[in-house]
């Protein structure tokens, strides 16, 4: 292949320095507004400004070494297989809290209430024998113990059924993968402004749902009283639904980048790797909620 | 972007110079020192933690320093010693060797290369920062139980962001691993052609991708349960503490094989060098090493089998986990195999190579002890389990590295190393390592249990010896920067062939190697791609 006959190296970067500060300052104000330590305000959004910096400037830089002609095939097929991996490590996160969901679900909830006495342990008689199991867990094993420190958990009476903002939600987002994929079409037909179109339906679809998003946890927080201390219904379910929330802000501030470079004439028929990595991403986002539909909100 | 162009021209070995050359870095040997400096660096900070614990440990009763202090000792010093020295250690050879030995001009990712170092320093000063805050450093253990670590104080939040932190730097270390290996090699390096270092040092890269995303699941719901009120690991709300063991140890288990995979890869370039004869069963030891990386996904509650579970479970954890001894067995009689009736010498690689083939052996197989369930209820949290681990890390991962470094320093500094005090860098080292651990075993079957500052008096004799052991093992250390630094300012030169016997693509360019190499693929002759 001619275009490995000279191996692309890039030239040194101030970024990664960057972008490891930037992190180290956001992680140092977070963890400083854990411990209320004076001045953890500052840091934090030092912080933040800095990584929104960081990432504007090396995304700046790496577009503009792209659009210089400087990246060759090999270099292409490395960034395919390091974005693959990325979401692998990504789906590798939210099974942890999946995990964390099924355990509950399977075993701690029915062990509390007694399931596989003797055989497995004696929680049930020693803690909280009138507990029974019951999903979504309302009651709680013991409901004035919270933070293990005395507190109550916030109750409540009623979830939110799937078949309501849920479902418009899996349908918004389900649509939004065929919108990218009609964009992705336009793209290679080279019909600029059919792409753009169809990005930007896919953008704001993803905006949507985000939207949705926030009404559903005003109304659960609000009218149903379920919070992240509602045991662990509550902890699942905004862990889960919140992790991918910020997943599909993420991924939908990154299509909105890939609409604005459309517009200004970026990416070719054969030329648009940002591209496919955001559409990529999106339709893990979308993958993500199927799990989160059929597990935390349907059965 | 005059600097873009600069980088593609044909004037080659410009080096940067100044803090440019390491605050910027996108060359791979300059961004694997910084690693191999670091875990030094952090070898002797965590090293100097093991000495205060072994300082209190001396005698019985409380000698030093107060029970919570110890407790962070402890606990700081895993952390150092498994994400500061021993995958930093790993990951410098890494970057050092594996586009050297597939022929490769760097790594695939250079910049993100440099991250994952730079992230490094300032991910540790936030965790040993905890040490100097109030309620002191965490004290909880490097597995961080709940509801143990919930009350860690101030240090609390500074240790799950810094395992955040640590997290990241080795997801994108291992990325660049994967796709470097997969997408850089030179034309003929077919896989099967690769060294043993680089199969070995991809599968690992396959096991962090997998597993510490799963970690950072699981200290996120330590800050949750801590500060947000959830309930994952509080059994009042439904959760269980138990819950976050079983994440723990679904990436801590795989975590054990990254550190140990690599091992396996060097001993497996170093041996054939000076055995004078090929790898025995290059093909057994590439699938052995996957099976073992695949099945140490399923083994992860031999760490757990005393808190309770159905006895089906610890029965299906107990099989899986003897199932690992198959594959490490291959791997151990292929090395044997290969120095049967070989013309062998005896430089330092070889000697640190051939004690991690027989001390590995044995953590091995007090490993295997261990992972009977029935056995496990008496060896569980003593110091049965120190010696072991401490014989598969210790004798086992960082005896290998020790053999990468005197193997590779003559390419790395263009110098041999003063092979005399390399030898008695190694019979002191064997020596003392083995005063300080193998009493232990001693120790734990008579059920003394670790993480605790005081004893029994009846374990009085041992516990002198160990730590006698270990501050030998200690200052031992200190012989071996001083033969590093001396071989790294001037020496006998080394030829490009370092070793007789070394076989490979890395001996192919002259010692030592240029800033950059390979920046055309290298067209391979049989020969080079021999093992």
């Amino acid at each position: 292949m001619a275009s490995k006959d000279l191996y692309y190296v890039p030239h040194g970067s101030k970024w990664p320095i960057v972008a490891t500060l930037s992190v180290f300052t956001f992680f140092l104000g977070s963890a400083m507004l854990f411990n209320h330590s004076a001045g953890a305000n500052y840091v934090f959004g030092l912080g933040i400004l800095a990584l929104i910096y960081m990432f504007v400037g090396w995304f700046s830089d790496v577009i503009s070494e792209s659009r210089a002609g400087n990246y060759n095939k090999q270099v292409d097929v490395s960034f395919r297989m390091g974005m693959g991996w990325f979401i692998l490590s990504e789906v590798m996160f939210f099974a942890a809290f999946f995990g964390a969901l099924f355990y509950a679900r399977m075993y701690s909830i029915p062990w509390l209430s007694g399931e596989g006495n003797g055989g497995v342990n004696g929680t049930h008689e020693f803690l909280w024998s009138s507990f029974q199991a019951v999903w979504p867990t309302n009651v709680m094993p013991d409901p004035s113990n919270a933070l293990g420190g005395g507190q109550a958990f916030s109750q409540f009476t009623e979830v939110i059924p799937a078949f309501g903002i849920p479902a418009v939600n899996t349908a918004l987002l389900l649509l939004s993968g065929v919108t990218v994929t009609i964009a992705h079409w336009a793209l290679k037909e080279r019909k600029r402004k059919a792409l753009v179109f169809w990005l930007f339906a896919t953008v704001a679809l993803g905006f949507i749902f985000v939207f949705f998003q926030a009404e559903e946890y005003m109304h659960a927080i609000n009218d149903l009283g379920i919070t992240p201390n509602s045991g662990i219904y509550g902890s699942t379910f905004y862990l889960l639904t919140g992790f991918h929330g910020f997943h599909v802000t993420m991924g939908a501030i990154m299509l909105a980048v890939i609409m604005f470079r459309s517009l200004k004439g970026h990416f070719s028929k054969k030329d648009h790797f940002a591209f496919e990595a955001v559409a990529w991403y999106w339709h893990f986002v979308d993958v993500v909620w199927l799990g989160l539909f059929i597990f935390v909100y349907w059965i | 972007m005059s600097t873009v162009t600069q980088a593609n021209d044909h004037d080659h070995d410009h080096k940067p110079t100044g803090l440019k050359r390491w605050f910027f870095s996108t060359n791979h040997k300059d961004i694997g020192t910084l690693y191999l400096i670091f875990a030094l660096t952090m070898f002797f900070v965590g090293g100097s933690m093991a000495m205060i614990i072994r300082a209190e440990l001396f005698q019985p009763g409380l000698q030093f320093v107060d029970p919570q202090f110890y407790n962070s000792m402890v606990t700081v010093h895993a952390l150092i010693m498994i994400f500061g020295a021993v995958m930093p250690a790993g990951v410098g050879l890494a970057n050092w060797m594996i586009p050297l030995m597939i022929g490769a001009p760097d790594m695939a990712l250079p910049r993100m290369n440099n991250m994952s170092f730079w992230i490094l320093p300032f991910a540790f000063a936030l965790l040993i920062s905890t040490l100097f805050m109030e309620g002191g450093g965490p004290a909880g253990g490097w597995t961080m139980y709940p509801p143990l670590v919930l009350q860690t104080g101030a240090a609390f939040p500074f240790l799950i962001l810094a395992i955040h932190f640590l997290g990241i730097s080795s997801i994108m270390g291992a990325i660049n691993i994967i796709v470097t290996v997969f997408n850089m090699r030179a034309p003929g390096m077919t896989l099967m052609k690769m060294p043993l270092f680089v199969w070995t040092w991809v599968i690992t890269s396959f096991l962090l991708v997998a597993s510490l995303p799963v970690l950072a699941g699981g200290v996120t719901m330590l800050l949750t349960d801590k500060y947000f009120g959830t309930s994952f690991f509080n059994a009042a709300g439904g959760g269980d503490p138990v819950l976050f063991q079983h994440i723990f140890w679904f990436f801590g288990h795989p975590e054990v094989y990254i550190l140990a995979l690599p091992a396996f890869g060097i001993v497996s370039q170093i041996i054939p060098a000076f055995a004078r004869k090929p790898l025995f069963g290059y093909a057994s030891m590439v699938y052995a090493t996957a099976s073992i990386a695949i099945l140490s996904f399923f083994v992860w509650a031999h760490h757990m089998f005393t808190v309770g579970l159905p006895v089906k479970g610890e029965l299906f954890f107990m099989y899986a986990t003897m199932l690992i001894a198959v594959p490490t067995g291959v791997k151990v009689f292929n090395w044997m195999a290969t120095m049967w009736k070989g013309a062998m010498t005896f430089e330092t690689p070889m000697l640190f190579s051939i004690a991690f083939v027989i001390l590995f052996t044995i953590g091995g197989f007090s490993g295997l002890m261990l992972g009977i369930t029935p056995v496990d209820f008496q060896y569980h949290d003593t110091y049965f389990v120190v010696a072991h681990f401490h014989y598969v890390l210790l004798t086992g991962a960082v005896f290998s590295l020790m053999a990468a470094v005197y193997y590779w320093l003559p390419k790395w500094t263009g110098h041999m190393y003063d092979e005399k005090l390399g030898k008695i860098h190694f019979w002191l080292s064997t020596i003392t390592a083995n005063v300080l651990f193998f009493p232990q075993h001693f120790l734990g079957l008579a059920g003394m249990p670790r993480r605790i500052p005081d004893y029994n008096i009846q374990f009085a004799d041992f516990n002198m010896i160990s730590s006698i052991g270990g501050f030998a093992y200690g200052l031992t250390q200190l012989l071996f920067v001083y033969i590093v630094i001396k071989c790294a300012l001037g020496g006998k030169k080394a030829k490009a062939l370092s070793w007789e016997g070394a076989k490979g693509l890395e001996w192919s360019v002259p010692s030592p190697a240029p800033h950059h190499t390979f920046e055309t693929p290298p067209r391979l002759t049989k020969a080079m791609l021999e093992h």
